[in-house]
């Protein structure tokens, strides 16, 4: 059998996935540790502190990661938008659906840490930049999303109409987003945008790099988990949950005898 | 085509024996721009500064709110499922229904602006760029909109759902819209922003159509 036909089935199967997705799990937990645990220590500790912004600036090593990655769920779940709905494949609407609370959360995070930051560097918690404004409409769409993945009780149309509604988000979040960019520019002068893109020294950008690489795995960690609890409490009811409930008395079985 | 031009027909002539659903948007547009110098000031100064981007709110939140029953009498009486099995295609019949519901809703918002828009003193210079804006504005929310409407017909508690999913995505139309007026006002050339509304009217009841057929399919089959 061809191979690509051959994951296509493999990969639609959660029989296969669930216990593919078990084995996967503690090796993506070590990797994650294995980045974040020296990106923490030398973006918290090594580091210089910046000549301008003193110690506040190593917020940046959660700030900017999240930020980056509140983009890059939302590319993952137009992907997997895509192959949903041409391909009919129900594991990759199992992907969307674990993946929108993800990037909620990251879109919260690069925005709460940035009002901690924005305190003390700019004075103010908030300011209507287009960058802040459009990473809240982000989280807004992310929210959207998820409202209408809960509002539709059955989860084969409410996978449907999430990633018809997903789709149509990345052609208007580029829109939004430059859309953004005019509205400000056109009305105030950047003020705070000189620092937006420093020319970062190296001591300070290999901690970025590793904590950025350490949410990527963080990313795929969460999203293994949630995907295995999405698929477990769809199919409470089939066949292949029940296999694995019966492997797993087996095995408790085995280990007493 | 036939098809297409006898559904446009039969809501225009709907809308015509009804008559109430033109007016109930039209007077939530004059509610909405009642409320702002109520609730902010009555200063003239003020009013003429914000009147362009409370206009646009003000034709947005009616837009939406007359979206809520778009598709929701073909849904309940079955005409959305013989569409969905007929030979026609869903596509077309989004197109007209969407065509017809700007017609039935926007127009006569559009046709009675100019007056809310001397009453908060946005100097008169600035009207035609107002109406030509909305002109190219109002179908793309319609449009946006009714991706939002074909995805929660069908749902029982859809009423705060709607916004939810669509106002981000009026947020462009919004940013564009109003401050083609604002500028306008201030006695520049606005074609900037009238051409950049162009393209995304354009772009919406290009792809927007697709959207609605797909989501319609969606919501027919549960």
């Amino acid at each position: 059998m061809n191979i690509i036909i051959k994951w296509y089935y493999r990969l639609g199967a959660p029989l296969w996935f669930y216990p593919l997705a078990g084995k996967l799990i503690p090796w993506v937990t070590a990797l994650f540790l294995l980045f974040l645990i020296p990106g923490l220590y030398m973006g918290l500790v090594t580091a210089p502190a910046d000549y301008q912004q003193g110690e506040s600036f190593r917020i940046m090593y959660v700030h900017v990661p999240a930020a980056w990655m509140s983009m890059l769920v939302y590319l993952v779940m137009a992907i997997s938008a895509v192959v949903a709905l041409v391909w009919r494949v129900r594991m990759a609407e199992i992907v969307i659906i674990s993946s929108v609370p993800i990037g909620a959360s990251f879109a919260l995070i690069a925005l709460l840490t940035g009002a901690f930051w924005g305190k003390p560097m700019w004075g103010a918690w908030w300011v209507w930049d287009a960058r802040l404004t459009s990473e809240l409409i982000l989280l807004f769409i992310y929210l959207g999303i998820l409202a209408l993945y809960n509002a539709i009780e059955d989860k084969a149309t409410s996978g449907k109409a999430m990633s018809i509604l997903t789709l149509v988000g990345v052609v208007n979040l580029p829109i939004i987003h430059y859309s953004v960019v005019w509205w400000n520019t056109l009305h105030q002068a950047a003020t705070v945008t000189a620092f937006d893109k420093p020319s970062i020294h190296i001591d300070m950008l290999i901690p970025l790099l590793l904590m950025a690489t350490a949410f990527k795995f963080l990313f795929l960690l969460v999203l293994l988990l949630k995907m295995r609890a999405n698929l477990i409490e769809q199919d409470i009811h089939s066949g292949w949950v029940k296999k694995i409930i019966q492997d797993k008395q087996k095995a408790e079985e085995n280990k007493h005898d | 085509m036939n098809s297409f031009l006898s559904l446009i027909k039969r809501d225009l002539v709907l809308a015509y024996r009804g008559r109430g659903e033109a007016f109930n948007s039209l007077i939530f547009f004059g509610l909405v721009i009642l409320l702002f110098p109520i609730g902010i000031s009555a200063s003239e100064k003020l009013l003429a500064e914000i009147a362009p981007g409370l206009i646009w709110i003000a034709a947005l939140l009616a837009t939406m709110v007359s979206l809520d029953n778009l598709f929701k009498e073909d849904f309940q009486d079955g005409t959305l499922e013989q569409w969905a099995v007929s030979p026609h295609s869903l596509i077309s019949f989004a197109w007209a229904r969407l065509l017809s519901h700007w017609i039935i809703t926007s127009v006569p918002l559009i046709i009675i602006a100019p007056l809310f828009a001397l009453s908060l003193n946005l100097p008169p210079e600035a009207i035609g760029v107002l109406i030509l804006s909305l002109l190219l504005g109002t179908p793309l929310l319609t449009f946006i909109g009714g991706i939002g409407v074909a995805l929660t017909t069908g749902l029982k508690k859809s009423s705060m759902l709607l916004p939810l999913l669509v106002l981000p995505f009026y947020i462009p139309v919004l940013i564009f819209g109003a401050s083609a007026v604002d500028v306008a006002a201030d006695g520049w050339s606005a074609a900037g922003q009238l051409y950049i509304l162009a393209g995304l009217f354009v772009l919406g009841i290009t792809l927007a159509p697709f959207a609605v057929a797909t989501s319609l399919k969606v919501s027919v089959s549960q």
